[in-house]
C-alpha cells in the first residue's frame, strides 16, 4: 500500500517538476545532484542571500538557535500583517480606536490580523535579544565581525523603537499612557529637555524641547499619533530595511556563520 | 493567592514576558552548558596531544580548535567534510524553523486576543502607568535615579556600551566563534550580569512586582491603592552629617562638594584599583592601551554603580549622592 502511495507521489512530483510552467518559474533542472544543489542557491532570488556552502555546525540548531533568521521571518510577518492593517486604520484620534473595534468585530480575520501583528511584535523583541545573547556567547562579535555587531545593536534599538511607536496606534488607555510615560523621559534629556540638566538655562521649554519634537506638541495628542504612525509605518521600517541589507551583506562578507578557525 | 498570581501572569500583555523569562533562562543555560562542555573537550584534546607528543616526539596535525564544534557532531558526522551544501542542509533547518514559528504565532493569535483597553483619555491616568514591557527595566530604575539618568543617559550608555564591546576586547582570538566559558570568564559574567541581572530581572520586577504608586507588591498580593509607605530618604551629605554630627555637612554647598568628591573618588578608586590589579596580574587588557582600558572599565564600573546605588537606597536610605541646583545624581 505505502509503495503504491509512494509511486503516485513520485508520479505527481514528476508531472509538476517537468511541466512547462514549473520549468519557466524555476531555472533549476530536475534531479538532486551537486550541480542542482548549487543552482538552488545561486539561481533563485530568495535563496541567493545564502552562500553555496556552509559549515556543517552552522546547520545545527543549537549552534545559532536560528534567532537571527527567526527575527527576520518575524519582521516579514510584521510587514505583511502591518500592510494589511494599514488598509483598516486611520491615524487620527477620532477614528483610530473605532478602527480597532471594527477590526476586532467586523473585519474578516481582523482579530487574527491584529493579534498576529501584536504578538509577532513582542516575539521579535524577544528573538532579537536572544540573537544578541547567542552572538555574544559564541564570541561572534570578534574580528572580522566587529562592525556587524554595531549594525546589530542599531537594529536592536530600532526593533524596540518600532514596537514602542506601534504601542500608541490603537489609541487606547494602555498605549497612550505607556507612550506618555516613555516620552516623559525625553523632558529630562540633558541640555535638550526642559526639565533636564541645563535645559532650562539654555532656554528649553515644554514647547521647544526634544519631547515637543517627538510628539509634535506638548502632550500626547493627535500630532503625536500621526508622528508615531509615520515613524512606525514608513521611517523606521525603511531604516531597518537598509540596515538589514548591510547586516546580511556583512554576514556573507565576514565569512558566514561564525565558527572556530580550522587549520588547513 | 494563586488567583492573584494567575491574574497578573495571564494578563495578555504579560504573556510575552513569561515567554521571555522561559526562553532567556533556557537559552542561557544552553549557552553555558555548551561552553562548559566545550572547555572540557578542549582540555582533554590538549592533554591527549601533549601525551602523544611525548610518546611520538612529533606534534599531531589535528587542530586543537576542531574540538570546539565537535560537541555538535555525532561520531559518524566527525568523519564527514566540515562544509556542506547550503541547499538542502541549511535551507531545510530554516524551513522547519519558519514553519514552527508561523504555526506557533497562528495558535497564539487565534487563542489570545491582543489587549485593547478603553479609549485613550488624557483626563484619567491609570495607576500604575507602565511603559511597554521591554522598557520597564528603565522605568524600574526611576525608583533609584532621576529621569535624566534612568530615562536618557543610561539607555544611551547601554547602546554605546554594547556597540563598543568588540573594540574593547583585548583577546579577540579567544572564544571567537564557539561556545566557551573558561576562555572568556569576565566577558561572559559581565555581559550576563548586565543582560539578565540588570535588564531582564528589572523588566520582570517592573511587570510583576510593581503596583499602584509603583509600590512593591508580590504577585500573590492584592493591589491596594491606599497603601501608604513612609520612608525617609536622605541625601549622602545629610547621611554623613547624621553619622558624624557635623552640622556643616548638611548645607547645600557641602552637598555639592561631597557629591562631587564621592563620585570622583568612586571612579578614581575603581579605575585605579582595576588598573593596579591588571598591572600586578599582567592582564591582557593592558594591551588595549591606557585610553581604551579606561573606557572599558569606565563602562564596567558605571554599570556596577547601578546596583551599588540600589543598595545604598534600599539599605542606607540614601536618595541622592550628589545634589546640585541643576541636576541630582
Amino acid at each position: 500500500m505505502s509503495n503504491r502511495i509512494d509511486e503516485v507521489i513520485k508520479k505527481v512530483q514528476k508531472e509538476i517538476t517537468e511541466s512547462d510552467i514549473y520549468r519557466s518559474i524555476y531555472r533549476i533542472p530536475p534531479g538532486d545532484t551537486p550541480r542542482t544543489r548549487l543552482l538552488w542557491i545561486l539561481d533563485t532570488v530568495y535563496l541567493h542571500l545564502h552562500p553555496s556552502h556552509v559549515s556543517r555546525h552552522g546547520c545545527k540548531y543549537f549552534f545559532t538557535w536560528g534567532m537571527g533568521g527567526i527575527s527576520f521571518l518575524v519582521f516579514l510577518i510584521l510587514t505583511f500583517t502591518g500592510v494589511l492593517l494599514m488598509f483598516y486604520y486611520h491615524p487620527d484620534t477620532a477614528n483610530a480606536y473605532q478602527d480597532m473595534k471594527y477590526l476586532m468585530h467586523d473585519v474578516p480575520f481582523g482579530p487574527l490580523l491584529r493579534n498576529m501583528h501584536r504578538w509577532a511584535a513582542h516575539l521579535m523583541v524577544i528573538t532579537v535579544w536572544l540573537h544578541m545573547l547567542r552572538v555574544f556567547m559564541t564570541g561572534s562579535y570578534k574580528p572580522p565581525r566587529q562592525f556587524n555587531w554595531v549594525v546589530g545593536v542599531c537594529l536592536l534599538t530600532l526593533t524596540m523603537l518600532l514596537s514602542f511607536t506601534g504601542y500608541l496606534l490603537p489609541w487606547d488607555q494602555l498605549g497612550m499612557w505607556a507612550v506618555t510615560v516613555g516620552t516623559n523621559m525625553a523632558r529630562a534629556t540633558p541640555i535638550l529637555g526642559h526639565e533636564g540638566p541645563f535645559g532650562e538655562q539654555l532656554g528649553m521649554t515644554a514647547y521647544n524641547d526634544v519631547r515637543f519634537a517627538l510628539l509634535g506638541g506638548s502632550i500626547v495628542a493627535g500630532n503625536a499619533l500621526l508622528r508615531a504612525y509615520i515613524w512606525h509605518c514608513i521611517a523606521l521600517p525603511l531604516l531597518v530595511g537598509i540596515l538589514l541589507m548591510v547586516h546580511f551583506w556583512r554576514v556573507r562578507k565576514d565569512g558566514g556563520i561564525s565558527g572556530p578557525k580550522l587549520e588547513g | 493567592m494563586w488567583q492573584n498570581i494567575w491574574l497578573i501572569v495571564s494578563k495578555p500583555d504579560n504573556i510575552p514576558i513569561v515567554l521571555m523569562m522561559i526562553l532567556v533562562a533556557f537559552y542561557t543555560t544552553v549557552a553555558l552548558r555548551l561552553g562548559i562542555k566545550n572547555d572540557r573537550l578542549r582540555r582533554q584534546a590538549a592533554s591527549n596531544r601533549a601525551s602523544s607528543e611525548f610518546q611520538q616526539g612529533t606534534a599531531l596535525q589535528e587542530s586543537n580548535g576542531a574540538a570546539t564544534v565537535d560537541i555538535f557532531y555525532t561520531p559518524e558526522e566527525m568523519k564527514l567534510p566540515k562544509r556542506v551544501h547550503t541547499f538542502p542542509f541549511l535551507v531545510k533547518v530554516e524551513f522547519l524553523a519558519a514553519l514552527v514559528v508561523i504555526v506557533f504565532l497562528m495558535f497564539w493569535s487565534i487563542f489570545l486576543d491582543a489587549p485593547l483597553e478603553e479609549p485613550a483619555n488624557p483626563n484619567f491616568t491609570p495607576n500604575p502607568s507602565k511603559a511597554p514591557w521591554y522598557f520597564l527595566g528603565l522605568q524600574e530604575l526611576l525608583v533609584y535615579f532621576d529621569p535624566w539618568i534612568a530615562g536618557v543617559v543610561l539607555p544611551t550608555l547601554i547602546i554605546i556600551g554594547l556597540m563598543a564591546i568588540p573594540y574593547l576586547d583585548s583577546q579577540p582570538h579567544k572564544g571567537n566563534g564557539y561556545y566557551t566559558f573558561a576562555e572568556r570568564r569576565f566577558a561572559i559574567l559581565a555581559f550576563l550580569f548586565g543582560f539578565i541581572g540588570l535588564w531582564v530581572v528589572m523588566v520582570v520586577i517592573g511587570t510583576f512586582m510593581r503596583g499602584p504608586g509603583w509600590m512593591w507588591f508580590w504577585p500573590w498580593e492584592r493591589w491596594d491603592p491606599h497603601r501608604v509607605v513612609s520612608e525617609t530618604n536622605v541625601d549622602l551629605n545629610q547621611f554623613l552629617a547624621n553619622i558624624t554630627g557635623i552640622k556643616a555637612l548638611a548645607t547645600p554647598t557641602a552637598s555639592m562638594i561631597i557629591g562631587f568628591l564621592a563620585i570622583t573618588l568612586y571612579y578614581a578608586l575603581t579605575l585605579g584599583g582595576t588598573y593596579r590589579y591588571a598591572v600586578k596580574k599582567q592582564l591582557p587588557d593592558l594591551q588595549l592601551g591606557l585610553v581604551r582600558f579606561m573606557i572599558k572599565y569606565w563602562f564596567f564600573w558605571t554599570m556596577m554603580a547601578i546596583p551599588i546605588k540600589i543598595i545604598l537606597r534600599l539599605v542606607f536610605h540614601i536618595k541622592y549622592i550628589w545634589v546640585t541646583p541643576w541636576f541630582n545624581v
